[in-house]
């Protein structure tokens, strides 16, 4: 057999396993991403909060410790390799609690903590690049902070680091390999496999590394689409003298341009 | 004479720096005020802490006689009654031109959606954006974006509107949109409280003149008194640098 003809054996083969690999790398790295992101946002939420000037001195101390465990658990996760914080997790919580956290929990548990790690520190600097002028306006009109941050601050901030989030999804991807250290059967665990079984490392790493690659690549394709769905159309319809039925004009106003046309 | 607002030895410092030194003034309804002064002395600082986007550091700010500084007033309730018209718009960017002007309606009026697109169409109508209703704010110029936030402000039905610079950021041929739009607010009864650089505007429209300097009010009187009959030198040598 030639490389080609062991790359299609493998396929011929393995092809089912292999699939089942890229399917949990997929949804451990899609639901991991998405909780990655609420763990971001909640603790960048927290993170960019001031005391208002009526918080006692209590709520400003409450404040003040808790933004302190935050920025140790940013720091800490972002600061050591997620292999042994999953190492460390897995094993860590059946010898000292006794808890034997299932393949899948205990997978999803580590990537979203590692992933809420680096969004936290994205979505404070998505927070704090947005203009200050968008809160005033909105604290202008009697929004509270929550409803300033909600309706105006963070879906500008959303929009702001989906690149970020794009990337996290593709590190995510590509890092769930670390989880075959406690035997989680994602795509590299299946590679593992393979080339254990036939002693084919070229062949198998060639397919896999295609298969990682198509996966990244479409899911950067999509993101990009969603990108410029959220940025909307680039030109607006004009309404017509009758406005308040709200029905969108003959006429078309285009940005670029500067006309009607 | 009932005042809206009463403005009474009110400082604001930063840090060790004193930029409103006991200022004392007060707004009654209908009037229409114009706050000159050179740059920095301390303008746009009064007009933040009269909507306390700035916290004062000392003296009462009495709305209808209630002190705003005090703890116990509900801000957000307090500052829907005081609208603000930016320098930079500050129109929301994630939204389009109707939902600048139904947002806070809805949201913080908790009026309906219909009742809130009724009322901001009738005021974008009134500012002359009503057929950009379904842009975002990026689609717009200076000045309809600045016509577009006084309808946002205009919608919560404030008492009282504050305006700072509102032209200041315009290219020239946008200036008097929007200063048509202020002379025909001015006209309708709204009170208006504006930061203004436009001499014309202060001299023709308003109805009173504050000619602030170093953080204090150095004259305060109707337009003809201010413009023709200055009392202290220091608006007096103010106004000679616009009259050239
Ligand atoms: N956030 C701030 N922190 C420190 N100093 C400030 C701040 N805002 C304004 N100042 C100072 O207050 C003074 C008055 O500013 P401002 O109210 O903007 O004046 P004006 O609007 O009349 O030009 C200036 O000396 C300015 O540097
Ligand atoms: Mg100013």
């Amino acid at each position: 057999m030639n490389f080609f003809q062991r790359m299609v054996y493998i396929v011929q083969h393995y092809g089912v396993s292999l699939l089942e690999g890229a399917a949990t790398t997929m949804v451990i790295a899609i639901v991991c991403t998405f909780l990655g992101c609420v763990i971001g946002f909640a603790v960048g939420l927290i993170q960019t909060t001031e005391p208002g000037k009526n918080s006692g001195i209590i709520r400003r101390g409450i404040l003040k410790i808790v933004k302190f465990v935050l920025t140790a658990y940013v720091e800490v996760f972002r600061g050591t390799p997620m292999m042994l914080q999953a190492a460390f997790i897995y094993y860590g919580t059946s010898q000292i609690f006794s808890i034997n956290l299932g393949m899948w929990s205990a997978a999803i548990i580590i990537v979203s903590i590692n992933t809420g790690a680096y969004m936290a520190e994205t979505v404070r600097g998505g927070i704090l690049s947005i203009d200050p002028g968008q809160s005033e306006g909105a604290r202008a009109i009697g929004m509270s902070h929550f409803q300033t941050m909600l309706l105006v601050i963070l879906p500008q901030s959303l929009r702001n680091i989906m690149p970020q989030i794009g990337n996290n999804l593709i590190i995510n991807i590509k890092d769930t390999c670390v989880l075959s250290i406690i035997g989680t059967v994602e795509l590299f665990f299946t590679f593992r496999s393979i080339s254990g079984a036939l002693y084919t490392y070229f062949e198998a790493a060639t397919v896999t590394m295609i298969i990682y690659f198509i996966l990244t690549f479409t899911c950067s394709r999509i993101l990009r689409w969603i990108e410029n769905k959220m940025d909307g159309p680039s030109s607006f319809d004009l309404a017509t003298a009758d406005t308040l039925a709200f029905t969108s004009g003959m006429m078309k106003y285009n940005e670029k341009t500067g006309g009607t046309h | 004479m009932d005042s809206i607002l009463k403005i009474e030895h009110l400082v604001k410092t930063f840090g060790t720096n004193e930029v409103l030194k006991d200022i004392d003034f007060s707004v009654s309804k209908g009037e229409v005020i114009s706050i000159i002064g050179s740059s920095g002395s301390g303008k746009s600082t009064l007009l933040r802490c009269i909507n306390m986007l700035e916290e004062a550091t000392g003296g009462k700010i009495l709305y209808h006689g209630k002190n705003v500084l005090d703890k116990q007033i509900d801000e957000d309730q307090y500052r829907t009654k005081v609208g603000m018209v930016f320098q930079s718009f500050n129109l929301f960017n994630n939204y389009n031109v109707l939902d600048n002007c139904t947002i806070g309606q809805t949201h913080v009026l908790k009026r309906g959606k219909e009742e809130a697109k009724a009322k901001a169409v009738d005021y974008l109508n009134k500012v002359g954006m009503g057929q950009y209703i379904n842009a975002k704010p990026r689609q717009l110029s200076g000045g309809q974006k600045q016509r577009v936030a006084i309808a946002r402000a205009l919608a919560m039905d404030p008492e009282v509107l504050l305006f700072d610079e509102p032209t200041s950021a315009l290219d020239p041929e946008m200036v008097g949109e929007v200063l048509d739009v202020m002379k025909d607010l001015a006209k309708s009864g709204m009170t208006m409280l504006v930061v203004t650089h436009e001499m014309a505007f202060a001299r023709d429209i308003s109805s009173r003149v504050i000619f602030m300097s170093d953080g204090k009010i150095e004259e305060d009187g109707t337009p003809q008194q201010i413009f023709q009959s200055p009392k202290s030198e220091r608006t007096k040598d103010f106004l000679s640098r616009f009259s050239g």
